[in-house]
């Protein structure tokens, strides 16, 4: 593989991601999933780099999983996201950090066809007043979250305590990136580097320490798909998209999974532990399973932060082993205490617990 | 084992429907291109298809046969190739020439012998 | 008085330039051949070998050379033709040292640019070690050695066909013609060279259009066993064996397929010369919705470019093989003569 070759394409495919003075609005699931991930953002953007960052209680959800199951119609996401506009005019903001990926593809989409087709946005604008009075201004730009980490990689890595290295053997931890569709598959320009070989995440691995995999499935879908999870009958679809790039990558023996898309990061560890169940397989290193982490997760982690604080064992695959190879000290007794030492719920089935 | 654990979940493992051109067995290929030749030509026109008995009230499809074979689909050849009546009008159509009535009987005989390990 | 020589501007020397230079000087016209390489030859100089026979470039490449090895013919080379401007009955050409050349006439020749391979990204182009381009394979074919980066022979070879021609991802509706039987032709120099090897050609359409181009397609398959599959390439990948993994739809199964490859050709068609555009574009000569000139009459008048004293030759108005180039050519040069007797 040629490196000067991916060099070239992601020259062609760089947005502009403002430097600072951000408007955030939240994802729906990743306080949930990621415990930690949303908090970590915030923290690392404002303390460790002296962002701001504003978020307005009023905020909701942009409905895309309803859009995306049908049963949310075009016109009233266009109207729900004007509304978030019109917090951002509020506030003074005109740079919309956003959190997921899912509302990040529908942003994207509604800016295009406001672009395309003015009388949408006339529209827009209209029932957004008929129905709240607010009015709103475009902004000038939107971001993904991983976006902004993107930006500031380098400013991590100068005060990194730890790195994607195996502190054993002194080697490149190998990292298998995966990048939700919407982030830039539906408009490669929106995306940095572009949609067959985006950079946002590797950007992050390789400023951090760590060796992209490129694998022959890196741009499958994880099959997250919504219309196919949201039936239960339905998710052999979202499993086999997944079973496929475990499949995939199985060869390079990846130490880490880091994603950007809340479903992809969900999808990827749960289905670890369904596989198991359904096929008695457990991917990665000595069958250990293959630890999915959001990008703040691991930018966390890079920074120096405490993983249980940042949650990570919430999710299915712990990722103990990864810990040690970095050098993280973590006392897995304090893994499910609360800073005061209550004890926190702890899952079950949890793989390499 | 797996029926078992996935009425657990409710759903199972979806299975592949792509073609693997790496793991597929195109034995059944070499032989029939070994023994008919002409099979080689055949660029997928679907005239057999269009006047075969056969294919006028059987999902019989002397096309996608041959697609089949050259793929080393077995399970889906085996489909197909029992449905063919061996009338022969095939042959009369075929702009390329292709034995198509000796592709049909040499792919019955080539599947036989890969049941009996001979191939 | 003796009437003054005539002198007619041929930009481009290329297979269409050579070969209007070459009639022209015949008939006593004094030519000046800009061309912009180190020497006139165009894209036939790193060819190998022609389609339909197969037979050696070198033998067109001398039929050319000896074309314009004519007293009435000055070749400037390193140099376009960056605008024509008319001054009375004189054409004035702008050549891009700054210089300018003056004549009676212009024949545009300025043909074509092979598609920047890169700007297909899902192919890895300049990524992945053996995806190669048409051209390159020409260059390998000269060098008689078939082999991946690693200087190890490809079993496994595909040709995708249609990189950059009917594609509107890449703003090319066209179809660059040519592609398709170059690609048969390949595919058998290719089973030619390395017998052991298995070859696919992954098609959209096979335009076999010229004469003898269907029976090389069915020599392929009759006598070099070379394998076709209906499909577009949707994207390459590579393995940890570094070995090319593609998708495509294998259309006549109607299924999705996966396969390795050890070595994969883009199948680069054709677009307008960026010196051409140039020259189009600072001239006002029409262009059409592919982006090539816009001859004056599709049937009767693709010589003719609608503009006194400015014609048109070869594959800087289509894409064409160089039969037909040849032909166009001689057709500019008695557009442009009858032009130049009627003044």
């Amino acid at each position: 593989m040629k490196p000067e070759g991916k060099k070239r394409i992601w020259a062609e495919y760089q947005k502009e991601i403002p430097d600072d003075h951000f408007f955030y609005v939240r994802s729906c699931i990743r306080q949930t999933f990621f415990a930690g991930s949303e908090q970590h953002f915030l923290k690392i953007l404002r303390e460790d780099l002296g962002k701001d960052v504003f978020e307005d209680p009023r905020h909701t959800t942009c409905t895309g999983i309803g859009y995306h199951g049908d049963v949310v119609p075009f016109e009233t996401i266009q109207t729900v996201v004007a509304r978030h506009f019109a917090l951002a005019t509020e506030a003074g903001y005109k740079h919309i950090a956003i959190s997921c990926v899912t509302s990040f593809g529908i942003y994207s989409e509604i800016l295009e066809t406001w672009k395309h087709f003015p009388e949408t946005l006339a529209r827009t604008r209209e029932d957004l007043y008929k129905a709240t009075g607010r009015t709103f201004e475009v902004p000038e730009t939107i971001s993904h979250a991983s976006d902004i980490i993107y930006k500031f990689r380098d400013e991590i890595a100068r005060k990194a305590k730890y790195n994607l290295v195996d502190i054993k053997t002194g080697k490149p931890l190998k990292v298998v990136e995966h990048i939700g569709c919407h982030y830039s598959k539906m408009f490669p320009k929106y995306g940095v580097g572009g949609a067959e070989f985006p950079h946002v995440l590797t950007g992050m691995i390789e400023a951090w320490g760590g060796d992209v995999i490129d694998y022959p499935e890196r741009r499958h879908c994880c099959g997250f798909g919504f219309r196919q999870y949201l039936v239960q009958a339905n998710r052999g679809y979202s499993l086999f998209a997944s079973r496929k790039k475990f499949e995939s990558m199985e060869p390079y023996q990846p130490d880490l999974i880091i994603a950007n898309c809340p479903g992809c990061t969900m999808f990827m560890d749960r289905w670890q532990y369904t596989i198991k169940e359904i096929d008695g397989i457990t991917y990665g290193a000595d069958g250990q399973g293959i630890p999915v982490l959001t990008y703040e997760e691991v930018a966390g982690l890079v920074l120096g932060y405490d993983p249980w604080d940042i949650g990570l064992q919430y999710h299915n695959v712990q990722s103990l082993p990864l810990l040690r190879r970095m050098g993280i000290k973590a006392d897995p007794a304090r893994r499910f205490l609360a800073k005061d030492g209550t004890p926190l719920p702890e899952p079950a089935n949890l793989i390499n617990g | 084992m797996s029926e078992q654990k996935a009425n657990r979940f409710g759903f199972a493992i979806n299975r592949s429907r792509a073609i693997n051109y790496d793991t597929s067995d195109r034995k059944v290929r070499e032989y029939v291109t070994m023994r008919e030749p002409s099979f080689r030509l055949c660029f997928a026109c679907g005239g057999c298809t269009a006047t075969c008995t056969a294919g006028q009230h059987a999902s019989f499809n002397l096309r996608r046969m041959n697609t089949y074979i050259r793929r080393g689909e077995i399970d889906s050849l085996r489909e197909e190739v029992a449905r063919c009546m061996l009338c022969g009008k095939c042959l009369l159509v075929c702009p390329r020439g292709v034995n198509t009535r000796n592709v049909v009987a040499t792919t019955a005989e080539a599947l036989r012998k890969l049941d009996r390990n001979e191939l | 008085m003796k009437e003054k020589r005539k002198h007619v501007i041929v930009a481009g020397g290329g297979v269409a330039g050579m070969e209007a230079a070459g009639s022209l000087a015949e008939m006593g016209i004094r030519v000046t051949l800009v061309e912009k390489g180190e020497d006139p030859g165009g894209h036939l100089l790193q060819w190998h070998a022609l389609f339909p026979g197969r037979r050696p470039a070198e033998e067109v490449r001398k039929y050319l050379r000896k074309r314009i090895a004519h007293e009435n013919i000055n070749v400037i080379t390193r140099t376009t033709v960056e605008k024509v401007r008319h001054h009375g009955h004189e054409i004035i050409a702008d050549l891009s040292g700054g210089t300018e050349e003056r004549a009676d006439a212009l024949i545009v020749a300025t043909g074509f640019d092979l598609f920047d391979a890169h700007r297909k990204e899902e192919y890895g182009y300049g990524i992945y070690d053996n995806v190669i381009t048409s051209a390159d394979l020409e260059e390998m074919f000269n060098g008689k050695r078939v082999v991946r980066a690693d200087g190890s022979v490809p079993s496994r070879i595909g040709f995708i066909h249609c990189v950059g021609s009917r594609d509107e991802k890449v703003n090319n509706n066209h179809c660059s013609k040519v592609c398709c039987v170059t690609a048969v032709k390949q595919a058998i120099e290719v089973r030619k060279l390395l017998p052991e090897s298995e070859v696919f050609c992954f098609y959209m359409d096979m335009r076999m259009f010229g004469p003898y181009y269907e029976e090389l397609y069915r020599e392929s398959q009759e006598v070099h066993n070379v394998n076709y599959m209906r499909g577009k390439v949707s994207e390459a990948s590579v393995n940890i064996n570094n070995r090319l993994v593609i998708k495509v739809e294998d259309t006549l199964a109607g299924r999705p397929l996966k396969m390795e490859l050890d070595l994969m050709v883009l199948m680069v068609g054709m677009e307008m010369s960026k010196p051409g555009a140039r020259l189009a574009e600072a001239s006002g000569l029409n262009t059409g919705i592919n982006r090539f000139l816009e001859s004056a009459d599709q049937h009767y008048g693709t010589n003719r470019s609608g503009v006194a004293g400015i014609f048109y030759a070869g594959t800087c108005t289509a894409p064409m093989n160089i039969t037909d180039t040849i032909s166009h050519s001689r057709s500019a040069v008695e557009e442009t003569v009858r032009y130049l007797g009627g003044r």
